[in-house]
């Protein structure tokens, strides 16, 4: 599967099929994120739920130092 | 006590995180500071560096309140959805909306501010802009419904201290929320010159993260931030043009 992730083209395995599998295929499962697919922002309890697709678009976003 | 909306915390210092040398001098700096509340910037993750530190872990984040900015967003609209990124991490419900209108100066854009504001306030979030020292724009802000203001001492970053002392404070004397002066302090002595004003808090990052011990510089803007609250409280006398003294002219042992 093609995706798009943080502006990036990505490949993502095959059989990774819903939204918490691709953030632990990155080791992020665990972290403090939000996820963004396709413009939609995503509850956490829901990742496990959301499926991906060819084609989808995601941001990953986290807290960083800022005033 | 500062209340801002149903929150209340006994610190009047809000503490950037941004651009500290390390995480350790960091998490020192917030320590001395006694701060209760911390902001942050919303960014994409490095997903390809699973290595990297969390900030939020560092920093222990269940002791504080986390205050997320919009940084990064020009127009309403960026800001909102900058915002609801910030909510859905499901730690915090305030925002300090921050839409800038200008690169050079970083000054806000005041139309996409109030809108920013509006809109969020709509949406249920504990809502604190950052303006410029624009009195009506502070009206109208807090017309809107927000929770607290945060005019800018000077442009961010700047370390100018406070520039105009007096529309500072003509907004802090009709504020009927709390004005916290956000941006553009430099030293110790601003952070109490605006609760001497009666500022009712004071945000401030590069002052503390830049300065050559950041965890002493965070111990004086705890100082003088009480300091200069309690001086405010205490009420100043006025400044005279002539000495008055403070000895008595009776029973002088010189004529």
């Amino acid at each position: 599967m093609n995706c798009k992730i943080n502006g990036e083209n990505v490949k993502v395995e095959p059989h990774i099929s819903n939204v918490y599998e691709l953030l632990a295929a990155y080791g992020m499962e665990n972290k403090i994120l939000v996820v963004e697919k396709n413009g939609t922002i995503l509850e956490k309890e829901d990742h496990i739920n959301e499926n991906i697709q060819d084609g989808d678009t995601f941001e990953i976003v986290s807290f960083v130092g800022g005033g | 006590m500062l209340k801002i909306g149903s929150y209340s915390f006994q610190s009047r210092l809000l503490l950037g995180t941004g651009k500290f040398p390390n995480y350790e001098i960091q998490k020192r700096a917030v320590e001395a500071s006694e701060t209760e509340i911390l902001t942050f910037a919303v960014r994409r993750m490095n997903i390809f560096d699973q290595a990297q530190p969390d900030l939020l872990e560092e920093l222990n984040v269940k002791n504080y309140t986390l205050l997320p900015n919009t940084a990064g967003a020009k127009t309403a609209e960026e800001a909102v959805r900058i915002a609801k990124l910030a909510k859905a991490s499901g730690l915090c419900d305030m925002v300090k909306v921050e839409v800038i209108g200008c690169d050079k100066t970083l000054l806000p854009d005041p139309v996409e501010t109030l809108k920013a504001s509006e809109e969020l306030l709509k949406e249920g979030f504990t809502v604190l802009p950052y303006t410029s020292d624009d009195v009506v724009l502070a009206r109208k802000l807090e017309e809107l419904g927000v929770h607290a203001i945060m005019p800018a001492a000077a442009p961010i970053g700047s370390g100018q201290g406070i520039i105009n002392e007096l529309n500072l404070s003509f907004i802090i004397e009709q504020a009927n929320v709390p004005v916290i002066v956000d941006a553009g302090i430099g030293t110790a002595s601003h952070a109490a010159r605006a609760m001497e004003l009666g500022a009712d808090g004071v945000l401030l990052n590069t002052a503390v993260s830049g300065a050559n011990d950041p965890v002493l510089m965070a111990e004086a803007m705890r100082d003088s931030i009480i300091a200069g609250h309690k001086a405010f409280r205490a009420g100043r006398i006025p400044a005279k043009r002539y000495a008055t003294a403070s000895s008595p002219k009776e029973g002088m042992t010189v004529s």
